[in-house]
Protein backbone atom coordinates (compact mmCIF):
# COMPACT_ATOMS: atom_id res chain seq x y z
CA UNK A 1 0.00 0.00 0.00
CA UNK A 2 1.18 3.54 -0.73
CA UNK A 3 2.29 5.47 2.30
CA UNK A 4 1.60 9.09 3.36
CA UNK A 5 3.62 10.21 6.35
CA UNK A 6 2.72 13.45 8.13
CA UNK A 7 5.22 14.75 10.63
CA UNK A 8 2.95 15.34 13.60
CA UNK A 9 4.88 18.10 15.39
CA UNK A 10 5.71 20.09 12.23
CA UNK A 11 2.11 20.50 11.03
CA UNK A 12 0.33 23.87 11.44
CA UNK A 13 -3.11 22.72 10.37
CA UNK A 14 -3.51 24.89 7.28
CA UNK A 15 -5.55 22.15 5.62
CA UNK A 16 -4.04 22.51 2.14
CA UNK A 17 -3.30 18.76 1.99
CA UNK A 18 -6.88 17.89 2.98
CA UNK A 19 -8.24 20.42 0.46
CA UNK A 20 -6.16 19.32 -2.52
CA UNK A 21 -6.04 15.52 -2.04
CA UNK A 22 -7.88 14.19 -5.13
CA UNK A 23 -8.88 10.96 -3.37
CA UNK A 24 -9.87 12.41 0.03
CA UNK A 25 -7.32 10.26 1.79
CA UNK A 26 -6.60 12.80 4.53
CA UNK A 27 -8.85 14.21 7.24
CA UNK A 28 -8.21 16.36 10.30
CA UNK A 29 -7.29 14.32 13.34
CA UNK A 30 -8.40 14.72 16.94
CA UNK A 31 -4.93 14.69 18.50
CA UNK A 32 -3.29 17.99 19.37
CA UNK A 33 0.44 18.63 18.85
CA UNK A 34 2.88 20.68 20.91
CA UNK A 35 1.98 23.90 19.08
CA UNK A 36 -1.73 23.42 19.63
CA UNK A 37 -2.68 22.30 16.12
CA UNK A 38 -4.70 19.27 15.08
CA UNK A 39 -2.68 17.69 12.25
CA UNK A 40 -4.50 15.69 9.56
CA UNK A 41 -3.99 11.95 9.30
CA UNK A 42 -4.69 9.42 6.52
CA UNK A 43 -8.16 7.94 7.00
CA UNK A 44 -8.41 6.09 3.67
CA UNK A 45 -4.81 5.11 3.05
CA UNK A 46 -5.88 2.35 0.64
CA UNK A 47 -7.31 5.02 -1.73
CA UNK A 48 -3.97 6.86 -1.96
CA UNK A 49 -2.53 6.95 -5.49
CA UNK A 50 0.80 8.44 -4.32
CA UNK A 51 0.44 11.54 -6.54
CA UNK A 52 2.39 13.59 -4.01
CA UNK A 53 0.09 16.63 -4.20
CA UNK A 54 -0.36 16.77 -0.40
CA UNK A 55 3.40 16.88 0.05
CA UNK A 56 3.94 19.52 -2.64
CA UNK A 57 1.33 21.92 -1.26
CA UNK A 58 2.47 21.55 2.38
CA UNK A 59 4.10 24.87 3.38
CA UNK A 60 6.00 23.18 6.19
CA UNK A 61 7.48 20.28 4.21
CA UNK A 62 5.90 18.00 6.79
CA UNK A 63 4.56 15.33 4.41
CA UNK A 64 6.45 12.52 2.72
CA UNK A 65 4.87 10.18 0.18
CA UNK A 66 6.06 6.70 -0.80
CA UNK A 67 4.70 4.53 -3.60
CA UNK A 68 4.62 0.77 -3.43
CA UNK A 69 6.39 -0.83 -6.38
CA UNK B 1 8.98 1.60 -1.70
CA UNK B 2 9.60 4.35 -4.24
CA UNK B 3 9.96 7.85 -2.84
CA UNK B 4 7.47 10.22 -4.48
CA UNK B 5 8.16 13.22 -2.28
CA UNK B 6 10.68 13.71 0.46
CA UNK B 7 11.60 16.80 2.46
CA UNK B 8 14.34 18.59 0.45
CA UNK B 9 17.92 17.83 1.52
CA UNK B 10 18.78 21.54 1.53
CA UNK B 11 16.33 22.11 4.39
CA UNK B 12 17.43 21.82 7.99
CA UNK B 13 15.20 20.24 10.64
CA UNK B 14 14.10 23.64 11.96
CA UNK B 15 10.36 24.33 12.09
CA UNK B 16 9.55 27.54 10.23
CA UNK B 17 8.33 30.65 12.04
CA UNK B 18 5.61 31.17 9.40
CA UNK B 19 1.92 30.96 10.25
CA UNK B 20 -0.10 27.98 9.07
CA UNK B 21 -0.83 28.22 5.34
CA UNK B 22 1.75 30.93 4.62
CA UNK B 23 2.97 31.07 1.02
CA UNK B 24 6.54 31.76 2.18
CA UNK B 25 6.80 28.13 3.30
CA UNK B 26 5.79 26.83 -0.12
CA UNK B 27 8.22 29.10 -1.97
CA UNK B 28 11.06 28.31 0.46
CA UNK B 29 10.42 24.64 -0.14
CA UNK B 30 10.53 25.10 -3.93
CA UNK B 31 13.83 26.96 -3.55
CA UNK B 32 15.25 24.12 -1.44
CA UNK B 33 14.09 21.56 -4.02
CA UNK B 34 15.80 23.54 -6.78
CA UNK B 35 19.04 23.91 -4.80
CA UNK B 36 19.01 20.09 -4.52
CA UNK B 37 18.09 19.42 -8.14
CA UNK B 38 20.48 21.94 -9.64
CA UNK B 39 23.31 20.98 -7.24
CA UNK B 40 23.73 24.58 -6.07
CA UNK B 41 23.76 24.19 -2.31
CA UNK B 42 27.54 24.51 -1.86
CA UNK B 43 27.87 27.64 -4.00
CA UNK B 44 24.73 29.49 -2.97
CA UNK B 45 24.56 32.70 -0.96
CA UNK B 46 21.01 33.54 0.08
CA UNK B 47 20.23 37.16 0.89
CA UNK B 48 17.25 37.38 3.22
CA UNK B 49 15.18 40.50 3.89
CA UNK B 50 13.49 41.97 6.92
CA UNK B 51 9.98 40.55 7.11
CA UNK B 52 8.40 37.23 7.92
CA UNK B 53 11.25 35.43 6.15
CA UNK B 54 13.91 37.08 8.33
CA UNK B 55 14.68 33.79 10.12
CA UNK B 56 14.80 31.79 6.88
CA UNK B 57 18.58 31.40 7.10
CA UNK B 58 17.87 28.81 9.79
CA UNK B 59 15.86 26.66 7.39
CA UNK B 60 18.49 26.25 4.65
CA UNK B 61 21.78 24.38 4.67
CA UNK B 62 23.37 27.13 2.60
CA UNK B 63 25.35 30.30 3.23
CA UNK B 64 23.07 33.18 4.05
CA UNK B 65 23.08 36.80 5.11
CA UNK B 66 20.27 39.04 6.29
CA UNK B 67 20.16 42.51 4.78
CA UNK B 68 18.96 45.75 6.33
CA UNK B 69 15.34 46.59 5.61
CA UNK B 70 14.93 46.82 1.84
CA UNK B 71 18.66 46.73 1.13
CA UNK B 72 18.94 43.12 -0.01
CA UNK B 73 19.64 43.96 -3.69
CA UNK B 74 22.38 46.41 -2.66
CA UNK B 75 24.02 43.79 -0.44
CA UNK B 76 23.67 41.14 -3.15
CA UNK B 77 25.36 43.49 -5.62
CA UNK B 78 28.45 43.58 -3.43
CA UNK B 79 28.43 39.82 -2.89
CA UNK B 80 27.99 38.99 -6.56
CA UNK B 81 30.66 41.44 -7.69
CA UNK B 82 33.23 40.14 -5.22
CA UNK B 83 32.31 36.44 -5.65
CA UNK B 84 31.06 36.18 -9.23
CA UNK B 85 31.21 32.36 -9.26
CA UNK B 86 28.59 32.06 -6.49
CA UNK B 87 24.89 31.70 -6.98
CA UNK B 88 23.34 34.76 -5.30
CA UNK B 89 19.64 34.67 -4.56
CA UNK B 90 17.74 37.65 -3.18
CA UNK B 91 14.45 37.00 -1.44
CA UNK B 92 12.19 39.91 -0.53
CA UNK B 93 8.64 40.57 0.53
CA UNK B 94 6.43 43.37 -0.71
CA UNK B 95 6.82 45.66 2.29
CA UNK B 96 10.58 45.20 2.15
CA UNK B 97 11.03 45.61 -1.60
CA UNK B 98 8.30 47.95 -2.80
CA UNK B 99 8.01 50.25 0.16
CA UNK B 100 11.27 50.31 2.04
CA UNK B 101 13.76 49.32 -0.64
CA UNK B 102 12.25 50.51 -3.91
CA UNK B 103 15.36 52.45 -4.89
CA UNK B 104 17.68 49.49 -4.20
CA UNK B 105 15.79 47.09 -6.46
CA UNK B 106 15.32 49.75 -9.16
CA UNK B 107 19.01 50.60 -9.23
CA UNK B 108 20.06 46.95 -9.18
CA UNK B 109 17.82 46.53 -12.23
CA UNK B 110 19.24 49.70 -13.85
CA UNK B 111 22.76 48.32 -13.41
CA UNK B 112 21.66 44.93 -14.69
CA UNK B 113 23.22 43.12 -11.75
CA UNK B 114 23.59 39.43 -12.39
CA UNK B 115 21.58 37.81 -9.61
CA UNK B 116 18.12 36.33 -9.14
CA UNK B 117 15.35 37.99 -7.16
CA UNK B 118 12.33 36.23 -5.66
CA UNK B 119 9.64 38.71 -4.68
CA UNK B 120 6.82 37.55 -2.43
CA UNK B 121 3.71 39.68 -2.88
CA UNK B 122 1.01 39.13 -0.26
CA UNK B 123 -0.51 42.62 -0.47
CA UNK B 124 0.13 43.36 3.20
CA UNK B 125 2.85 43.90 5.80
CA UNK B 126 2.78 40.45 7.37
CA UNK B 127 5.37 40.56 10.14
CA UNK B 128 4.51 43.93 11.64
CA UNK B 129 0.83 43.14 12.05
CA UNK B 130 -1.03 43.51 8.77
CA UNK B 131 -0.58 47.18 7.86
CA UNK B 132 -1.31 48.58 4.40
CA UNK B 133 1.52 47.97 1.92
CA UNK B 134 2.07 49.61 -1.49
CA UNK B 135 0.71 46.39 -3.02
CA UNK B 136 -2.53 46.41 -0.97
CA UNK B 137 -5.63 46.22 -3.15
CA UNK B 138 -8.36 48.86 -3.28
CA UNK B 139 -10.95 48.20 -0.63
CA UNK B 140 -8.73 45.75 1.21
CA UNK B 141 -9.06 46.21 4.95
CA UNK B 142 -5.80 46.26 6.89
CA UNK B 143 -4.94 47.50 10.35
CA UNK B 144 -4.01 50.92 8.91
CA UNK B 145 -6.88 51.05 6.41
CA UNK B 146 -9.82 49.79 8.48
CA UNK B 147 -12.35 51.01 5.90
CA UNK B 148 -10.40 49.58 2.99
CA UNK B 149 -7.65 51.17 0.87
CA UNK B 150 -8.98 54.21 -0.95
CA UNK B 151 -7.84 55.17 -4.40
CA UNK B 152 -8.20 58.88 -3.70
CA UNK B 153 -5.83 58.99 -0.75
CA UNK B 154 -3.57 55.92 -1.16
CA UNK B 155 -3.25 55.56 -4.91
CA UNK B 156 -2.69 52.40 -6.86
CA UNK B 157 -1.22 48.97 -6.04
CA UNK B 158 2.31 48.58 -7.44
CA UNK B 159 2.81 45.95 -10.16
CA UNK B 160 6.47 45.09 -9.75
CA UNK B 161 6.74 42.38 -12.43
CA UNK B 162 5.58 44.83 -15.10
CA UNK B 163 7.87 47.59 -13.82
CA UNK B 164 10.87 45.26 -13.83
CA UNK B 165 10.03 44.09 -17.36
CA UNK B 166 10.55 47.70 -18.53
CA UNK B 167 14.13 47.78 -17.30
CA UNK B 168 16.79 46.97 -19.91
CA UNK B 169 19.00 45.32 -17.24
CA UNK B 170 16.37 42.74 -16.38
CA UNK B 171 16.51 39.52 -18.41
CA UNK B 172 13.50 37.73 -17.02
CA UNK B 173 10.34 38.88 -15.27
CA UNK B 174 7.40 36.65 -14.49
CA UNK B 175 4.49 36.68 -12.07
CA UNK B 176 3.33 33.37 -10.64
CA UNK B 177 1.32 32.22 -7.65
CA UNK B 178 1.08 29.27 -5.29
CA UNK B 179 -2.67 28.87 -4.79
CA UNK B 180 -3.03 25.44 -6.42
CA UNK B 181 -0.81 22.38 -7.03
CA UNK B 182 -0.60 23.20 -10.76
CA UNK B 183 0.48 26.77 -10.06
CA UNK B 184 3.05 25.58 -7.52
CA UNK B 185 4.55 23.44 -10.29
CA UNK B 186 4.52 26.48 -12.61
CA UNK B 187 6.20 28.55 -9.89
CA UNK B 188 8.96 25.98 -9.61
CA UNK B 189 9.49 26.13 -13.37
CA UNK B 190 9.70 29.93 -13.28
CA UNK B 191 12.17 29.86 -10.39
CA UNK B 192 14.31 27.29 -12.20
CA UNK B 193 14.44 29.48 -15.29
CA UNK B 194 15.33 32.55 -13.23
CA UNK B 195 18.08 30.62 -11.43
CA UNK B 196 19.55 29.24 -14.66
CA UNK B 197 19.70 32.70 -16.27
CA UNK B 198 22.15 33.75 -13.59
CA UNK B 199 24.67 31.23 -14.98
CA UNK B 200 24.15 32.60 -18.48
CA UNK B 201 25.04 36.06 -17.07
CA UNK B 202 22.11 37.73 -18.76
CA UNK B 203 21.26 40.22 -16.02
CA UNK B 204 18.78 40.41 -13.20
CA UNK B 205 16.11 37.71 -13.20
CA UNK B 206 12.92 38.50 -11.33
CA UNK B 207 10.07 36.27 -10.18
CA UNK B 208 7.07 37.74 -8.37
CA UNK B 209 5.05 35.20 -6.39
CA UNK B 210 1.52 36.08 -5.26
CA UNK B 211 1.36 34.49 -1.85
CA UNK B 212 -1.43 33.97 0.68
CA UNK B 213 -1.17 35.61 4.12
CA UNK B 214 -4.07 34.01 6.04
CA UNK B 215 -3.20 35.77 9.30
CA UNK B 216 -2.79 39.22 7.74
CA UNK B 217 -5.93 38.83 5.68
CA UNK B 218 -7.86 37.42 8.71
CA UNK B 219 -8.98 34.39 6.75
CA UNK B 220 -8.72 30.62 7.01
CA UNK B 221 -5.84 29.34 4.84
CA UNK B 222 -8.04 27.60 2.24
CA UNK B 223 -10.30 30.70 2.00
CA UNK B 224 -7.19 32.84 1.55
CA UNK B 225 -6.30 30.85 -1.57
CA UNK B 226 -9.76 31.60 -3.00
CA UNK B 227 -9.45 35.27 -2.10
CA UNK B 228 -6.08 35.37 -3.87
CA UNK B 229 -7.67 33.86 -6.99
CA UNK B 230 -10.69 36.18 -7.00
CA UNK B 231 -9.23 39.48 -5.83
CA UNK B 232 -5.48 39.52 -6.36
CA UNK B 233 -5.04 37.89 -9.77
CA UNK B 234 -7.30 40.44 -11.61
CA UNK B 235 -5.08 43.26 -10.26
CA UNK B 236 -1.80 41.34 -10.55
CA UNK B 237 -2.19 39.27 -13.74
CA UNK B 238 -0.04 36.16 -14.01
CA UNK B 239 2.35 35.66 -16.88
CA UNK B 240 5.80 36.19 -18.34
CA UNK B 241 6.47 39.88 -18.90
CA UNK B 242 10.00 39.59 -20.17
CA UNK B 243 12.16 36.70 -21.28
CA UNK B 244 15.40 37.40 -23.12
CA UNK B 245 16.14 34.92 -25.84
CA UNK B 246 19.37 33.02 -26.41
CA UNK B 247 22.26 35.36 -27.07
CA UNK B 248 20.52 38.51 -25.81
CA UNK B 249 21.54 40.28 -22.63
CA UNK B 250 24.90 41.63 -21.64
Amino acid sequence: MNRTEIEFERCKECGYCVEFCPKEVLAFGDKVNKRGYYPPAPVKQEACIACGICARVCPEGAIEVYKEV
Amino acid sequence: MKTIYKRPESFTDAVTSYCGGCGHGIVNKLMAELLDEMGLREKTILVWPIGCSVYADKYFKADAICALHGRAPALATGIKRSLPDRFVLVYQGDGDMVSEGMSEIMHAAVRGENFSVVFINNAIYGMTGGQMAPTTLWGQTTSTSPYGREKSSSGYPVNMAEIMAQMPGVCYSERVTVNSPQRIAATKKALKKAFSYQFEEKGLSFVEVLSPCPTGWSQKPVKALEWLEQKMIPIFPLGVFKDMKEGEGK
